[in-house]
């Protein structure tokens, strides 16, 4: 579904991504953890178009399709859907309109007309179940006045909404508490299936035990150092990012 | 001896005043400059009595002796006041034959915001297939008005057939003499509505400039009247939304509002004026005095959606006279690439447990300018008077202005007045975020505008919130930096 060769990125001239390389199938879950500075989020920001980042060499494609040129709306209408990391307040917006313009705007892409009022209606209800979201949760303003769990919550809401085929969870567990943590987490696993893809980008072993992943990449200083299966979560928990020194992977 | 037909004939084709001015009656335009005689022509012009020219020769006089003010928060060439023609008669031919003879990016315009091929026609000047059409709707109108006692038309007409009331209201809110623009408009002004809505009667529909029986161009210098006998209501809309291509750079309209006893009146204006072009040539500067009285449990409520002009100088304002009396101000003024904004509202508490609400909203954008000015009066005698103001602005890009210049003077203790403001930058992170959600730029940024003046469109009358809204859309296009 995502192939990543060699990817190179920049900000403001300073390189961040240095050659990264990537498979991701249909079905499948990747884990990327790492330490403070490797480039986790700016590699879930190129993936999903941020113009701030300048893509030198290196390739991006989604299910065969080149991502290089494609404007961010775009790549979220092919199915790219980011869980920010902070995500951002838009007063006067309320949740259930935005998450109606998101869903018609997709639809417009794909030459549908705008879902009827009560299939959305059925969906958003459906969905903030799942999420156990109460309803009057949904005619606040976006983000406004949320807190960090139940922005989060939101996130993957918006998620579950959406239907992406590739989501990519930036750092999606900081500031949850346990509780939050079990709900979000059944959401995504709920979402799982054999035709989408998941990319969990987290510091933590912790969110790893709900959300288990097919494989588990290691990013340093813009590059995948070491990938394995769910173990190697375990063993980073361990023995600490100076391991990778010692195994003079870095 | 007598007086032949073709001796009338000849007097009444040309006239000398006894300024020994003389002026051909039929012609259509007078000579650009302004002095007492050209009031007096205008004023013969429109055939109005004797009373009404003597009011306008004492608004020149006065007008003569003030000093164009400085103070606002805009920068502007001065109009040059001898260099305007004071008087132009309504043109009552169609200038083209076909749309296709239009500028097509006016059309282009009127088809973003919905406007239907026969009102496009009317709105440019086009000859209209049907006539009868627009003769019939204003007719049902009328009839309707009638039955209930409205009187609702020029103002010209009003000072011929209802010259009891013009006389016992006219300038009772804005006299001649309150500031330079004001008193230029009372000297000179050409045309504007009249409605007068009787004792406890309710009106029916929203009047609207559109419906005005004279269809007249909107001109430079309008004075409007409307007064609201003892619980009574009305709700008026001035302005479209499409795009005016006057060519009269100065609008300086007066604007006066009556709520007697126990009515409401409830003013809505979308004002889109030329704004001037991308790089600040042109525009119109539209100077506007708007003021509405409460009497005793009146209440008054102007709406406002500004999105044109080159520059915008105006403070809708409510003297607050009647105990128990509610003023409202709900305004969204926008500014794009040199436009300049200093609008605001007073509010004048003088009766008691009078209440006032203000929520301004300024959304600027471009290299724009957009000042609020407010000023919330409590008289010494307003027991418990109220005020809530709300003041947000939101910039779009780094390289315009808001500004915020609220007044407070509060002569009594027991006055409880409560002022919030907001200044927001519309982010690339929040367009990131929307554009993420498969919204592209141009959307998201109609989205977040839109629910940043939600609050204000919400109190537009429906059919003029939809417009306005696509309006706000149209207005703010190539505002991403």
């Amino acid at each position: 579904m995502l192939e990543i060769k060699d990817l190179h990125a920049s900000i403001e001239g300073k390189e961040i991504l240095k050659g990264i390389n990537l498979r991701v199938n249909a079905g499948e879950v990747h884990a990327i953890m790492g330490p403070n500075g490797s480039g986790k989020s700016t590699l879930a920001s190129v993936i999903a178009g941020k113009e701030e980042f300048e893509v030198g060499r290196g390739s991006l494609f989604l299910e065969g399709e080149d991502l290089e040129d494609m404007a961010p709306e775009e790549r979220a209408h092919n199915g790219i859907f980011l869980s920010f990391q902070y995500p951002v307040e838009i007063p006067g917006v309320s949740v259930t309109n935005f998450i109606k313009t998101a869903i018609n705007e997709s639809r417009k892409a794909r030459g549908l007309e705008d879902m009827p009022a009560n299939e959305m209606l059925r969906l958003i209800r459906e969905k903030s179940e799942l999420l156990e979201i109460d309803r009057k949760f949904l005619s606040r303003s976006l983000n406004d006045g949320f807190s960090g769990g139940e922005k989060k919550r939101n996130e993957i809401f918006q998620m579950a909404v959406m239907e992406p085929k590739l989501a990519i969870l930036d750092e999606t567990d900081s500031g949850l508490d346990i509780d939050a943590l079990r709900i979000v987490a059944h959401g995504v696993n709920k979402l799982r299936s054999k035709d989408n893809a998941i990319i969990v980008i987290t510091h933590y072993q912790r969110l790893l035990e709900h959300i288990v992943p097919d494989f588990v990449h290691v990013l340093h200083d813009g590059k995948i150092v070491k990938s394995g299966t769910k173990d190697l979560a375990h063993e980073l928990e361990e023995k600490g990012y100076d391991w990778l020194k010692q195994e003079k992977l870095v | 001896m007598a007086y032949t037909e073709e001796e009338l004939k000849k007097e009444l084709e040309t006239k000398v005043y006894e300024y020994g001015f003389v002026t051909n009656i039929e012609s259509d335009t007078i000579p650009k400059g302004l002095d007492e005689q050209t009031v007096v022509t205008i004023s013969k012009k429109k055939q109005e009595p004797e009373w009404m020219t003597q009011w306008r020769l004492e608004a020149f006089r006065v007008w003569k002796e003030m000093e164009e003010p400085e103070w606002a928060n805009v920068k502007y060439e001065k109009p040059d006041f001898q260099n305007i023609s004071y008087y132009s008669a309504p043109t009552k031919k169609p200038k083209y034959n076909s749309l296709d003879e239009v500028d097509p990016e006016l059309l282009d315009t009127f088809k973003k915001l919905g406007i239907s091929l026969d009102e496009q026609k009317k709105l440019t000047g086009v000859a209209m297939d049907v006539v009868m059409d627009s003769v019939s709707v204003a007719t049902t109108f009328k009839k309707t008005l009638a039955e209930k006692g409205i009187i609702f038309c020029s103002i010209s007409e009003a000072i011929r057939e209802h010259p009891e009331l013009v006389r016992k209201y006219l300038g009772t809110v804005v006299p001649q003499k309150d500031n330079f623009y004001a008193a230029l408009n009372s000297a000179v002004f050409s045309d504007g509505s009249f409605c007068y809505i009787p004792k406890g009667v309710r009106c029916p529909m929203e009047l609207s400039t559109y419906f005005r029986i004279n269809q007249a161009g909107t001109g430079q210098f309008e004075r409007t009247l409307v007064i609201a006998d003892q619980g009574s209501y009305v709700s008026y809309l001035e302005g479209c939304t499409a795009p005016s291509r006057d060519e009269n750079q100065l609008h300086a309209a007066v604007v006066e509002l009556i709520a007697m006893d126990d009515a409401e009146i409830k003013y809505s204006t979308v004002q889109n004026w030329f704004p001037g072009d991308k790089d600040g040539k042109g525009g119109v500067f539209n100077f506007v005095t708007k003021r509405g009285l409460c009497e005793k449990n009146a209440k008054i409520s102007w709406t406002q959606v500004e999105t044109g002009s080159a520059v915008t100088w105006k403070y809708p304002s409510c003297i607050l006279k009647g105990d128990n009396s509610i003023g409202e101000f709900y305004s969204i003024a926008v500014t794009n690439h040199f436009q300049q904004a200093d609008t605001g509202t007073k509010m004048i508490h003088l009766g008691k447990n009078t209440r006032s609400t203000i929520i301004s909203k300024g959304i600027s954008a471009g290299q724009s300018q957009n000042s609020y000015r407010g000023l919330v009066q409590v008289g010494s005698r307003a027991e418990n008077a109220r005020n809530f103001s709300q003041c947000d602005s939101l910039l779009m890009g780094d390289r315009c202005g808001a500004h915020t210049f609220p007044y407070i003077e509060a002569k009594n203790s027991t006055a409880m007045i409560e002022h919030e403001a907001t200044t927001s930058k519309i982010g690339e992170d929040q367009i990131f975020y929307c554009n993420q959600r498969g919204i592209d730029t141009e959307k998201a940024i109609a989205l977040i505008v839109n629910g940043f003046s939600k609050e204000v469109l919400n109190k537009l009358p429906m059919e003029f919130a939809v417009e306005a809204q696509k309006l706000l859309e149209i207005s703010l296009e190539g505002s991403v930096g």
